[in-house]
């Protein structure tokens, strides 16, 4: 068969269009991820997870160490059951303490890991102890709110006792 | 008196008729494209010079305007997202809108407009010069030669068309955001990378510009296969062309984007 320049800008054209799907897979979706290497999966109980969504990222000391692979709802004790795999080169205290945080003031939730002191160290399937859900705002506000109220009540009582 | 509104019902009836009428012929012959599109694989060089005309040609217009659009993204998204104080999601919001929506449909416009337009007046001026009649004179199958090598070289070229588009964008994005107003670099690529996600984006980007591209070509290719052999058959041919594939992109990205970014 007979080679043509057409052929050559076809091939061009290819090769451009399969790079830049390349680079869209590569350079700007999340393709190398924690998926390729060795994990282990640990399970946790919250309160309330708040906004936490699946594939959320679980920090430590501000480094990603693993993801949320599931979100569940325990019935018997009507709690939130979260599913995380962590990354297999850290390994962590078996009471290691987690905690739904908040990345900015309106950014997303993660779940931040505090080491513990014990020696023995987190394996596959195990259950995380030390939990502390989401910081709802409307509870947060709520609190803010009664404390106001309560303080001024006391300011006036002792007011009232002055004045006596 | 009574004459008008029943000429006019006539005519509404009509063209109802008519336009189921043209809706069957085009899935037959749609149905009879994918059946005798051995020919353009077996003899792939004539894909080839369908992938030149209808990709390659468009190379141009699909990278400077996909360029020009990543650079309005980044200059209009930085705008709005600076009042919130969180201009480090530029890259976030540039690569999502471009890699979802705006790459797939607007490559497709762009698509339709320039080799889906092209595609409809060869076919009708072949045919108006009775090159099609030629053929099937020599027991040559025109769908097989002349049909479904257009339809395959526009349908594989479109995907290619809509990630270049994409890229191109995001670099316009990132031009305008980092190397001008100076959002920081790191972050721009790293929220970017934590939001896109592979099979979410980036795969139901690649599969939406082939479902836009296989619709504007098979419209392109029954316009012109169905014109009327005259000069202003052909013109009003390419123009339906252009109206109906524009159309048809932006009815389906609403269902599948309903289908694909909804459930989850």
């Amino acid at each position: 068969m007979q080679r043509a320049t057409l052929d050559l800008w076809v091939g061009i054209f290819v090769v451009m269009g399969l790079g830049a799907l390349l680079f869209l897979a590569l350079k700007v979706g999340n393709m190398t991820g924690l998926e390729s290497g060795q994990t282990y999966t640990v399970r946790a109980e919250f309160e309330n997870i708040g906004g936490l969504k699946p594939r959320a990222p679980v920090k430590s000391a501000g480094v990603v160490v693993g993801r949320v692979v599931e979100i569940g709802f325990d019935n018997q004790i009507y709690e939130a059951l979260v599913t995380m795999r962590l990354d297999a080169r850290y390994r962590f205290p078996k009471d290691t303490s987690a905690s739904i945080m908040t990345s900015g003031l309106l950014g997303e939730q993660y779940i931040a890991l505090e080491a513990g002191g014990e020696s023995s160290m987190l394996a596959e399937g195990d259950r995380l102890k030390l939990t502390q859900g989401a910081v709802v705002l409307e509870n947060l506000i709520g609190q803010f709110l009664y404390n106001k109220a309560e303080d001024a009540e006391s300011k006036g009582a002792e007011g009232k006792g002055a004045a006596d | 008196m009574m004459d008008m509104p029943r000429a006019g019902l006539r005519r509404i009836g009509a063209r109802v008729i008519n336009s189921v009428w043209r809706i069957g012929t085009g899935t037959r012959f749609f149905a009879l494209t994918l059946l005798h599109s051995g020919q353009s694989f077996g003899r792939f060089q004539l894909t080839v010079r369908e992938i030149f005309s209808a990709g390659v040609l468009s190379l141009i217009i699909i990278l400077v305007s996909g360029l020009f659009v990543g650079m309005v993204l980044g200059l209009q998204g930085y705008e709005t997202l600076q009042t919130y104080g969180s201009e480090e999601a530029l890259g976030v919001l540039v690569s999502l809108s471009l890699v979802r929506e705006l790459g797939p449909v607007v490559a497709a416009l762009l698509f339709a407009s320039r080799a889906g337009s092209a595609i409809t007046a060869e076919i009708g001026l072949m045919k108006a010069t009775e090159q099609i009649s030629a053929m099937e004179m020599m027991a040559v199958d025109p769908i097989a030669r002349v049909v479904a090598p257009r339809f395959w070289g526009a349908v594989i070229s479109m995907p290619l068309l809509a990630a270049l588009f994409s890229a191109m964008g995001i670099f316009g994005g990132y031009l305008v955001g980092v190397v001008l107003i100076g959002v920081d670099e790191g972050s721009f690529w790293s929220q970017m990378q934590a939001a896109v996600d592979l099979r979410e984006d980036i795969l139901n980007g690649v599969i939406k510009s082939v479902v836009f591209g296989v619709a504007v070509t098979a419209i392109a290719l029954f316009e012109g296969y169905d014109a009327p052999p005259t000069a202003e058959g052909v013109s009003r041919a390419t123009t339906r062309t252009v109206v109906t594939s524009s159309l048809a992109i932006l009815g389906l990205d609403f269902i599948l984007t309903a289908f694909m970014f909804s459930g989850v």
